[in-house]
């Protein structure tokens, strides 16, 4: 909080009554028993995008039944919050591409074009694409200072498009979507942030380490949130050096905020070597693992906190050079109007209606003169005087266009399609079924000329298959060859008789830095990190 | 050449808007007779005045700075500048479109001193426009006393700081630039048209652009008297005074405000 106070100037009938405004000083209550209803409404609201994604996915051109909207938009609100830091906020195509284990998992055997495009559409759905402000809006009423019922528009973002100063466009979750995700509707940030940490440390005295874990998310994301409040108001300060009160104002806020992460960092310090303790302690693998996470998402609040504690202590030092750069200037020479505090601000009071002939007023005035476009008397003869052109029904000349030549293709689509009859595949052989490359070579001579060849190059190039890249691209299965140390013999080919099998690609989970391996059809994904094989 | 000629020419310069004195000795020649001979002065008064135009400043820097007269046919209207919009936030869009000329010309010179200073020259970005307009939004939300909410059947009695804040201030678009109805495209597109009207200049790559001593003479000499008497006859203008308002709390002379400041830079 800034605390500093100017004189806000208001315009006719812009405000209604003084009273009822709920404010942030804690402890302070001033809510009447109709704002609570209000307050909930708005809580409700916020929910509602998520119930509406849902409703809408019957109404969509492609198939969408099988997905839970609601659930892949908290997803998203999660990986957006999680992904955004102090400067940024997330990259689009990256909260894509972390959303896509949690749809695959709903429907995992749609392919993964269809599984962007839901995550695609989820987010476009929390933006509000297509909309002007990209937001929404709910309508609830409430009685105004005369006793009458009043209708009052509440207008919300769940995800916001933010520019960054390179020039890219990033999302980041906005207060209200933090709040639904962490159902803590309406509650102030500080508090609710020693709530949380209080409540996981009794839990991991108490030794439920899986309540713990969602604690410590709770605790992240208020740290997060803190972290976006502080971000906005330095930013603030810095951008306008004058519209913040240097002498008691800006120290204060700085100093609250160090104290605070100080507190924090002190805190989660403690807790960590807590779960540290239990982690080493625990026997069970299942305990361990939950512990280990636990530290990750503690380790990652302390890390927020160094990260916004470098930026306040930058912070002065900005302060300071802006003030130099801005405050020494000579008297004023004539007297002028402040344009800032005596046009802008009173304007941004004003209703829409009002305003209108003030900003009006200033456009016309502010923007100089324009040259009217007039036609001269001798091109305006010339226009009229010439015929019209004949238009050929048929439309203009098509030009002839400049083709490429086109890559000579060594094999040809056929032949393609023909080897992968030949060569083991997913859901086909079954997961295990394994082909001599002998055997292959053998049923291929029969099928076609170019064939053997075709299935030699693919059976040499599954030698070195990188189960990454085919992670990366998204296939489901990718074909491996082995060596076994069997001799081929073969009229046409030299070498190893290789063992041709397929391998399902699949996301599996670390467990303490262990990759476990799971199949296909059985691994039930919970991450997006490491790769088995089978 | 007649009086009346080089009088008309004068005016004639000060239709273009890139041209200037120091580039053109005519020009400049032109601007000197003005400022020695009075009757030339009155004579190029005259011609102005029978245009439908104003002389505001006619100076070495500047050259001669022209205003429209009401109704003339080279009036800006605000109708043909924000023509593009969708009918139903027509008059939101139009206040917007207000508020971000408002907000560079602020940003422009943000003391009263910059806009009394002939030899201040502004700097100004969207980025920067942008920021300001939304911290200023964001404090009056703070301090705004009665209901936290607009009411829903009247949305020409919502104040313009929450139009302001509710617009987005960037969206994707295919082509990677801001979209034309948030509030970065609107300050765009008023930097833009300021850059063509010779009122800003663009420096370096980063869409920055800083003043010309015309628009000096244009906001101080015009747009910001006509708007503060306009916010005047709505009765929402607090007695004027020669320091900043921008300041927070309450302040001594200026002086005063100086080792103020210093002393509490001390973080």
């Amino acid at each position: 909080m800034t605390g500093s106070v100017y004189p806000v100037t208001t315009g006719a009938g812009g405000v209604v009554g003084r009273a009822g405004r709920r404010t942030t000083v804690v402890g302070v209550s001033t809510i009447s028993p109709d704002e609570g209803v209000a307050r909930r409404l708005k809580a409700l609201a916020c929910t509602a995008p998520l119930h509406d994604l849902d409703a809408r996915k019957g109404r969509l051109e492609w198939d969408a039944v099988g997905y839970q909207m609601a659930e892949i938009g908290l997803q998203a609100i999660d990986q957006v919050t999680l992904a955004m830091d102090f400067d940024h906020g997330a990259d689009h195509g990256e909260v894509v591409r972390r959303l896509l284990p949690f749809v695959g998992a709903q429907v995992p055997h749609a392919p993964r074009e269809e599984h962007a495009r839901v995550a695609q559409w989820v987010i476009d759905n929390l933006v509000n694409v297509g909309s002007i402000d990209r937001g929404f809006a709910v309508e609830y009423g409430g009685s105004d200072a005369e006793g009458n019922y009043v209708r009052r528009r509440f207008d919300f973002k769940l995800l916001v498009e933010v520019a960054a100063p390179d020039g890219g466009v990033y999302l980041r979750a906005s207060d209200e979507a933090i709040n639904v995700l962490v159902g803590a509707l309406d509650t102030d940030v500080e508090s609710a942030q020693e709530a949380a940490e209080t409540k996981l440390e009794t839990l991991i005295v108490r030794g439920r380490l899986g309540d713990a874990r969602l604690a410590a998310e709770q605790a992240r994301y208020r740290t997060v949130q803190y972290a976006e409040s502080l971000r906005r108001k330095l930013e603030a300060t810095r951008r306008d050096v004058r519209s913040v009160d240097w002498l008691d104002a800006v120290p204060a806020l700085l100093n609250e905020a160090l104290t605070h992460i100080e507190a924090r960092y002190r805190a989660e310090t403690m807790i960590k070597a807590n779960i540290a303790d239990a982690r080493d302690e625990a026997t069970e693998p299942g305990r361990r693992r939950q512990a280990a996470e636990l530290v990750e998402v503690v380790d990652d609040c302390i890390q927020r906190h160094t990260q916004l504690q470098a930026r306040l202590q930058e912070a002065g030092a900005a302060f300071r050079a802006e003030q130099d750069r801005q405050q020494f200037s000579g008297r004023p020479q004539r007297p002028s109007v402040d344009v800032f505090g005596q046009l802008l601000r009173p304007s941004l009071g004003l209703t829409v209606s009002a305003a209108h002939d003030p900003v009006a007023a200033f456009f016309t005035a502010g923007t100089g003169v324009s040259n009217p476009v007039v036609p001269s008397l001798g091109g305006l003869v010339e226009t009229l005087l010439t015929p019209p052109t004949d238009r050929d029904p048929f439309g203009s000349e098509v030009p002839e266009p400049e083709l490429a030549p086109q890559p000579a293709e060594r094999f040809g689509a056929d032949t393609w399609a023909a080897t992968d009859d030949v060569l083991p595949r997913a859901g086909r052989d079954g997961d295990t079924a394994s082909v001599r490359l002998s055997d292959a070579l053998a049923r291929a001579r029969t099928a076609g000329e170019d064939l053997p060849q075709l299935v030699a190059l693919r059976a040499v190039h599954a030698v070195g298959t990188a189960i990454g890249t085919a992670r990366t691209q998204g296939d489901p299965s990718v074909l491996i060859a082995v060596d076994d140390g069997t001799v081929l013999a073969d009229p046409e080919f030299g070498g190893a008789d290789l063992l041709l099998a397929v391998a399902g690609v699949t996301a599996g989970r670390v467990t303490a830095g262990r990759v476990t391996a799971g199949r296909v059809t059985g691994g039930r994904v919970t991450g997006d990190r490491g790769t088995s094989e089978e | 050449m007649s009086d009346a000629e080089a009088a008309a020419r004068l005016v004639a310069f000060g239709m273009r808007p890139k041209a200037l004195p120091g580039r053109d000795p005519d020009y400049a020649d032109l601007v000197r007779r003005y400022r020695e001979d009075d009757d030339y002065r009155d004579t190029v008064q005259r011609v102005a005045s029978g245009l439908g135009l104003v002389v505001l400043a006619v100076d070495s820097a500047p050259g001669i700075v022209l205003a429209a007269t009401e109704g003339s046919v080279f009036e800006i209207r605000m109708d043909s500048y924000a023509r593009r919009t969708a009918l139903a936030n027509r008059q939101a869009d139009k206040v917007l479109h207000g508020i971000a000329h408002l907000a560079v010309a602020a940003l422009a010179f943000p003391r009263p001193d910059d806009l009394g200073d002939d030899s201040y020259v502004g700097r100004v970005s969207v980025e920067l426009v942008d920021g300001a307009v939304r911290e200023a939004c964001r404090v009056l939300d703070e301090r705004a006393a009665g209901p936290a909410d607009p009411e829903s059947d009247a949305p020409q009695l919502e104040e313009v700081w929450r139009v302001w804040q509710r617009r987005p201030e960037a969206t994707a678009t295919k082509d990677g630039r801001a979209g034309e109805s948030t509030t970065r495209g609107i300050v765009g597109k008023a930097l833009r048209f300021l850059a063509d009207q010779g009122f800003l200049v663009p420096v370096g790559a980063e869409g920055a652009y800083r003043t010309t001593p015309r628009y000096q003479v244009q906001v101080r000499e015009l747009a910001a008297q006509r708007t503060f008497d306009e916010l005047l006859s709505l009765n929402v203008l607090p007695a004027g005074s020669a320091t900043p308002s921008l300041v927070s709390g309450d302040r001594g002379p200026d002086d005063d405000n100086h080792s103020r400041a210093g002393g509490g830079a001390d973080v």
